[in-house]
């Protein structure tokens, strides 16, 4: 094989494991879409709530400590000792259900028959209170996140690769468990989804309001549900994005390239959410490998846009997205 | 009429079907949308086994009166009553859950679904198993859905809706959408169906079968009916009683031809100008 080919299958492959990444997030932003209506803007920050409060509980460190210090000339730091990585998952799994059931019983209750636009920009509201919120609660110091997730190059890969082609391939191992993960959250999603109860009431909802509640549906307890469920699969995308790049507040920022993902996907189709995330992840990486030297590099900051502008134009339902059915 | 009322045990048809006692009554409801008075002090009574129609003109406060019962909207003065007990205050999804279903009268399918999965919803009250015993018990969830399958089948057969049972309903013409919003009602197994408009926009040919379902859901499951209709012809040929309504209030109530009888009535119908 040529060696830019063997280059360019390795760029490829790394592309394919951010893509999951970015897959991740849109799933989040998919999941309150398809049931609400919702734009959920906060989907970025809430992953970032997520993987700060995992850490939080990890560390033991004391919440709003800070503020605690500051106002009452204490010294409290840390509860002094520091939890399994499991149950702090759980823990903070029990903060994004609390968070949902907030979020409904102080925002969507009062807004329920408002336009989208209203409720589109209520998140935008949510999206800066989680950033304060979280800031206050556990401080805003770039935080390493360690759940004992397999991380560095996987020999395996490196060792086969270099016997078949001459040239190892540098892949993450930890890229290859959020593949793993992201696969089974999709199936286990989509399983819910078509063949639970609450799997169908939530479909209803998405569908039409009015008629769900006609055959026995809780608009309340299904929004309850998709902000949780919404909550967990931002836990899954903080933690791996956390553990490869630290938990930091520029982490939100991710939600923006979810966006790309989404238009291309279509924003309603989970199946679009996973594959528009690695279309854009490989686009971007095979882009900059061939094109990006040409024009100085740099490529993938706007490549994904760019795409997504394209797809507007041409295909403005996504890949995935439903077909605007109207009878005339 | 005077003696129906006085019988407790209900009474027999014309035809003779027997009804029974009194399964929901409405107890003076005023309902106002800030000054404007949709119903006003309006009473009456649905028995089981019973076909009852509300009929009026338009803007007559019928669809109000449907959505009172099925708690879409909450009156402010007044009671209901339901199997002998006045009902609380309740959300849309509750009084669903207690046995009453309907239709709308501008169709409120879940237009992505197919008939089939839209009639499965209509089993949502039913369905016993919660999220995490489906999660555990993933073989008794699936007899549990083969079981709703079978039921939905039967209505699906009983409705002829067979061809159309993997047709997202989107595409589905008026009348077939129609006959499946009935479907996924009937698949709750209502003690009470509310049906508003049903007829509304169907051609002559429609109008027919969409009768013929309604009495024959009324004789075969035994459920009681209570609809709305634009259309007199249609209302005095399927309904045991008439609520007439006219701008808010009750003008008459009773046999159809009692209603038809009722000076009342006729004016509304006919026009009489109001002071």
């Amino acid at each position: 094989m040529p060696e830019q080919l063997i280059f360019a299958t390795e760029v490829a492959l790394n592309g394919l494991m951010t893509g999951v990444l970015y897959s991740l997030v849109a799933l989040g932003f998919v999941l309150i879409f398809k049931a609400s209506g919702i734009f959920n803007y906060s989907q970025g920050v809430l992953a970032l709530f997520a993987a700060l409060t995992l850490v939080g509980f990890q560390d033991g460190q004391v919440p709003f400590s800070h503020l605690i210090n500051a106002t009452f000339g204490t010294e409290i730091h840390g509860f002094g000792f520091e939890l399994p990585a499991i149950i702090a998952i759980v823990l903070t799994l029990g903060v994004m259900v609390l968070l949902a059931i907030l979020i409904e019983k102080l925002v969507l209750k009062h807004l329920v028959n408002q336009e989208p636009i209203i409720l589109f920009m209520a998140t935008i509201g949510l999206a800066y209170f989680l950033e304060g919120l979280g800031d206050i609660m556990w401080g805003s110091d770039i935080k390493n996140l360690d759940v004992g997730l397999p991380q560095g190059i996987s020999p395996v890969i490196d060792t086969v690769t270099y016997e078949w082609f001459g040239y190892g391939f540098f892949i993450d191992k930890l890229d290859i468990v959020a593949t793993v993960i992201a696969a089974i959250l999709v199936i286990s999603l989509t399983l819910f989804s078509q063949y639970s109860k609450q799997g169908r009431a939530l479909r209803a909802v998405a569908d039409d309001h009015q008629a769900a509640l006609s055959v026995g549906v809780s608009l309340r307890f299904i929004w309850v549900l998709v902000w949780s469920i919404a909550g967990l699969v931002a836990l899954v995308a903080g933690i791996m994005w956390g553990t490869k790049s630290g938990v930091q507040f520029s982490l939100s920022l991710i939600a923006l390239k979810a966006l790309p993902v989404l238009m291309l996907g279509g924003f309603t189709s989970i199946p679009g959410a996973i594959v528009g995330g690695l279309i854009i992840g490989v686009g971007e990486k095979l882009f900059e490998f061939t094109v990006g030297p040409m024009v100085g590099g740099a490529t993938e900051n706007w490549f994904a846009y760019v795409l997504a502008l394209v797809f507007l134009v041409f295909r403005p339902q996504g890949l995935f997205g439903e077909k605007i059915i109207e009878r005339v | 009429m005077k003696d129906m009322k006085d019988n407790a045990e209900g009474y027999t048809t014309p035809d003779g079907r027997q009804i029974g006692g009194v399964l929901m009554e409405m107890k003076n409801i005023t309902l106002r949308f800030g000054g404007v008075m949709a119903i006003q002090d309006i009473s009456f009574d649905i028995r089981e086994g019973e076909i009852r129609a509300i009929i009026g003109p338009n803007g007559a406060g019928k669809s109000s009166m449907l959505n009172v019962i099925s708690g879409f909207y909450h009156p402010q003065e007044g009671e209901v009553w339901f199997r002998g007990a006045r009902r609380p205050t309740m959300r849309p999804y509750e009084v669903a859950r207690q046995g009453v279903a309907r239709t709308f009268q501008n169709i409120a399918l879940f237009k992505g679904m197919t008939t089939l999965d839209n009639m499965m919803t209509g089993r949502l009250t039913h369905m016993k198993s919660g999220m995490f015993s489906q999660a555990l018990w993933w073989g008794r969830a699936e007899r549990e859905e083969s079981e709703h399958r079978e039921q939905v089948e039967k209505i699906i057969d009983f409705l002829e809706i067979q061809h159309i049972r993997k047709t997202p309903v989107g595409r589905l013409p008026y009348g077939l959408q129609k006959r499946v919003e009935l479907g996924r009602a009937l698949a709750a197994e209502p003690e009470l169906l509310l049906l508003d408009e049903p007829m509304a926009g169907m051609n002559v040919e429609e109008k027919e079968d969409m009768s013929r379902f309604i009495l024959d859901v009324n004789d075969e499951f035994g459920t009681t009916i209570a609809l709305i209709e634009h259309d007199m012809g249609v209302v005095m040929d399927l309904s045991d009683r008439v609520v007439v309504m006219d701008y808010g209030k009750k003008i008459g109530d009773g046999t159809p031809d009692e209603v038809r009888a009722n000076p009342e009535v006729i004016d509304a119908y006919l026009g009489v100008a109001h002071d």
